[in-house]
C-alpha cells in the first residue's frame, strides 16, 4: 500500500501568539515551532498501517511549507516515515487553502496514494478545511474527525468511527479515502535513537510548485482584512464571604440577576 | 453572482438543529444592507417536516431533499444535493453551522463549486460594501477577520452559540421537495451506524451551561456532585484533560484545544486550574464562573466570576442554592 500522512509545520501550543506592530500578523520571534498534533496522529495511523499491511507498503510524509519544515520531516521519518515531499514555495506563505490544498494533490498524485492520513485541522489556522478540499480535487472520500480506524483484511476498504455531536458515526469507505485524525485514535510514538540515525539517510524530495505544475493564482480568494488581539479580560470579580454559603448565594444572585445566565 | 444568501438548516434524527435559527439571524444582518433574499436548504430524513417549522421565518424558498439516497449523513450525497442548488442559484453567500456536519459538508461543496471557503467563524456582518468574516485562529489566541476578493460564492461555518437565534416574522415560505441528487451505489463513504454518547446529557458543544471538572475531582465517583450541579442547572457535563487522562471522564466531553471547542452562556470551572490548551476550548464562554482553592490559579484572569476555596465544599452548596434559586 502507499500510505501518505500529510504534516503542518505550526507553533507549538505553548506558544504565545500576539498580533505584530504593524497589526499585519503575528510576532514569530521565539516561537519554537512543530509538527501539527492532529498531523502527529496521522503519521502514527500511516505507521500502524503500514506495519498491518505488510508486504511492499511504504508511508510517505507531504509536507508543504517553509524551508525551516525540513528539520520537522526529519522527524516524521525518524518516526518510520519511509520517505518524504516537501514542497516549498514561497508562494505558499499567503495561507490559501485552496493553493495548499493544489499543493498537496499535485505532490500525492505524483507519487501516488491508497490512503491519505492528517490532522483534522492545523493547530494554527484552525480551518479544517484543506484536506476536505485535497479530497475534492482528488475525487476520493474523506471522513474528518477520526477516532477509530480498521483496514479491511484485502485493504480496500475501512470502518471508521468519527465523532459527532452527542456520539459516534460508524463510517465505512471505499480506498483510497483522506483520513483526518482526532485526539483518541492512537498514541503516537516517539522517534527512536536508530529513527533518528536511519532519517538521515532517506530521501527528502524538494519541490517548487512550478516543479509540480500547480499555478499561482494571481489573487487569493480571501484577504485578511485584519488581525485582532484578543479583548482584554475584563476583570474576575472575586466572590468572597466570611461564610462560604454567604459566597455561594451571592454568587447565584449575580449569575441571575447581573449577567441572566439561569 | 446574485446579493442572495442561502442557509443550510442542519436535520438531526429528524429534528432542526438550533444553529438553523442562528444562521437565519445571520443572514438577515447581512441582507439587511444588501437587500438580498435568504433561502434555505434542508437535507436528510425529516427535512419536508423540519422546513414548516421555519416557514414562517421571512425566507423566500425552502428546498428540500430527501430519499433513501439520504437516509443517513455522508459527504457525497449531502454535497451533490448542496452544490446542484448553489450552482442553479449562485447565491452570494452560504451559512453552514460550525458543527460536525457543517464543517465536514462546506469546504467539499465550496471545492466543487470553486467558491470561498471561511471555517469556524464567531460573526459575519457588512462594513460598508464588505462583507467581513471573523474567526479565531492559534486556538483563539488571536482573532482574523477576511473578506472575500473577487466573484465567488462564499461558504462560511458559523459556531453555535454565537448569533442569538432569530425569531419567526410570520408568512408562509414556499418548501419545494426534491430526491437526491447521488445515487446511492455512488456514496463511497456511508454512515453504517450512530452510537449515541452515555448519560443522555447534551453535548457540550450545544449545551447553554457547562459544568467542568479537573485533575482536582480526585476520582471518577467524585465527579456526581458535578451531575448533581449540572442536573440542576439542565448543564452537560465537561472535563480538562488531566481529568480525562487521568479516567474520571470520558474523551468526548474534554474541553480544550485537544478536546472541543465549547461556547456556552455559562462555563462553571471546578478545580480547573485554566491552562492555556484548556482556555482555548471555553474562553469565549459568555460567562465564565472559576471554583479553585489556589487565589492565583490562571482560570481566574479568564474568569467573569470567581470563587477562592474547597470545591468539594463550594459545589454542592451552589448545587442548592440553585436549586433553591430555581424552584
Ligand atoms: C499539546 C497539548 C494539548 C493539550 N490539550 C488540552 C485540552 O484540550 N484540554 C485541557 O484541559 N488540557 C489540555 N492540555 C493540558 C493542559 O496543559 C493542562 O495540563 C490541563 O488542562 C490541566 O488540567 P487541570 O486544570 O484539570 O489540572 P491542574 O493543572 O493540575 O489543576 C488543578 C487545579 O485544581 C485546583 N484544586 C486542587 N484541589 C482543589 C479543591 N479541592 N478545590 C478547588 N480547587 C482545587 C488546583 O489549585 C489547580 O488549579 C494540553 C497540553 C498539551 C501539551
Ligand atoms: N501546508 C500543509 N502541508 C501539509 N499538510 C497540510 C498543510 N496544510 C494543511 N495540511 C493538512 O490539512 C489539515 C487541515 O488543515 P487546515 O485546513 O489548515 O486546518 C492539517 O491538519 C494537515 O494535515
Amino acid at each position: 500500500m502507499k500510505i501518505i500522512a500529510l504534516m503542518k509545520r505550526v507553533p507549538d501550543t505553548e506558544a504565545r501568539i500576539l498580533v505584530n506592530q504593524e497589526g499585519t500578523g503575528i510576532k514569530d520571534d521565539g516561537i519554537k515551532y512543530v509538527i501539527s498534533t492532529y498531523d502527529e496522529y496521522g503519521i502514527e495511523q500511516a505507521l500502524r498501517v503500514k506495519e498491518k499491511a505488510g508486504g511492499p507498503s511504504t508511508v510517505t510524509a507531504v509536507c508543504a511549507g517553509p524551508e525551516e519544515a525540513t528539520e520537522l520531516i526529519r522527524t516524521a521519518l525518524a518516526m518510520g516515515a519511509d520517505d518524504a515531499v516537501h514542497v516549498c514555495d514561497p508562494a505558499l506563505a499567503s495561507g490559501d487553502p485552496f493553493l495548499a490544498a493544489a499543493a498537496l494533490a499535485a505532490a500525492v498524485k505524483e507519487s501516488g496514494f491508497d490512503i491519505i492520513f492528517c490532522g483534522k485541522q492545523a493547530i494554527d489556522d484552525d480551518m479544517g478545511q484543506v484536506q476536505t478540499i485535497l479530497a475534492e480535487m482528488l475525487d476520493v472520500p474523506q471522513v474528518n474527525v477520526v477516532t477509530g480506524f480498521e483496514l479491511s483484511g484485502d485493504g480496500s476498504r475501512a470502518t471508521l468511527r468519527r465523532r459527532i455531536e452527542g456520539g459516534d458515526e460508524m463510517i465505512e469507505t471505499a480506498l483510497p479515502a483522506i483520513v483526518s485524525c482526532e485526539k483518541g485514535l492512537n498514541e503516537p510514538r516517539y522517534a527512536s535513537l536508530p529513527g533518528i540515525m536511519k532519517a538521515k539517510k532517506k530521501e527528502i524530495r524538494t519541490k517548487t510548485l512550478a516543479d509540480l505544475g500547480v499555478a499561482v493564482p494571481g489573487e487569493a480568494r480571501s484577504a485578511i482584512v485584519r488581525w485582532v488581539p484578543l479583548p482584554k479580560s475584563s476583570g474576575c470579580r472575586m466572590v468572597q464571604a466570611e461564610e462560604a454559603r454567604d459566597a455561594v448565594r451571592e454568587l447565584v444572585k449575580l449569575l441571575r440577576d447581573e449577567s441572566k445566565v439561569i | 453572482m446574485s446579493n442572495d444568501i442561502l442557509i443550510f438548516g442542519e436535520v438531526r434524527g429528524g429534528a432542526l438543529k438550533k444553529v438553523t435559527r442562528e444562521l437565519i439571524e445571520a443572514a438577515r444582518r447581512v441582507s439587511k444592507d444588501t437587500g438580498g433574499a435568504v433561502d434555505a436548504a434542508l437535507v436528510g430524513a425529516g427535512a419536508e417536516a423540519a422546513a414548516k417549522g421555519i416557514a414562517d421565518y421571512g425566507l423566500r424558498k425552502i428546498t428540500v431533499f430527501e430519499g433513501d439516497a439520504l437516509a443517513s449523513y455522508s459527504t457525497e450525497g449531502y454535497a451533490a444535493a448542496l452544490a446542484g442548488l448553489v450552482k442553479e442559484s449562485s447565491p452570494s453567500y452560504v451559512l453552514l453551522g460550525a458543527t460536525a456536519m457543517g464543517r465536514d459538508l462546506a469546504p467539499r461543496v465550496a471545492a466543487r463549486v470553486d467558491g470561498v471557503m471561511f471555517s469556524d467563524c464567531v460573526d459575519i456582518r457588512m462594513e460598508g460594501a464588505a462583507c467581513v468574516v471573523r474567526r479565531p485562529v492559534y486556538s483563539g489566541k488571536v482573532y482574523v477577520e477576511l473578506a472575500r476578493r473577487g466573484e465567488r460564492t462564499a461558504f462560511v461555518t458559523i459556531r453555535p452559540n454565537n448569533v442569538p437565534p432569530a425569531a419567526p416574522t410570520g408568512g408562509s415560505t414556499p418548501i419545494e421537495k426534491r430526491g437526491p441528487a447521488a445515487a446511492r451505489e455512488a456514496i463511497r463513504a456511508l454512515v453504517r451506524e450512530i452510537i449515541p454518547l452515555e448519560g443522555g446529557r447534551p453535548d457540550i458543544t450545544e449545551a447553554d451551561v457547562i459544568v467542568s471538572g479537573g485533575r482536582a475531582m480526585k476520582e471518577k465517583a467524585n465527579f456526581k456532585i458535578l451531575e448533581d450541579l449540572a442536573d440542576a442547572l439542565g448543564a452537560a457535563v465537561g472535563a480538562s484533560r488531566a481529568a480525562v487522562d487521568a479516567g474520571f471522564a470520558p474523551a468526548a466531553v474534554q474541553v480544550g484545544q485537544t478536546g472541543k471547542i465549547v461556547n456556552p452562556k455559562l462555563y462553571i470551572a471546578c478545580g480547573i486550574s485554566g491552562a492555556i490548551q484548556h482556555l482555548a476550548g471555553m474562553r469565549t464562554s459568555k460567562v465564565i464562573v472559576a471554583i479553585n482553592k489556589d487565589p492565583n490559579a490562571p482560570i481566574f484572569e479568564r474568569a467573569t466570576y470567581g470563587v477562592v476555596g474547597d470545591l468539594f465544599e463550594i459545589v454542592p452548596m451552589l448545587t442548592e442554592e440553585i436549586k433553591k434559586a430555581l424552584a
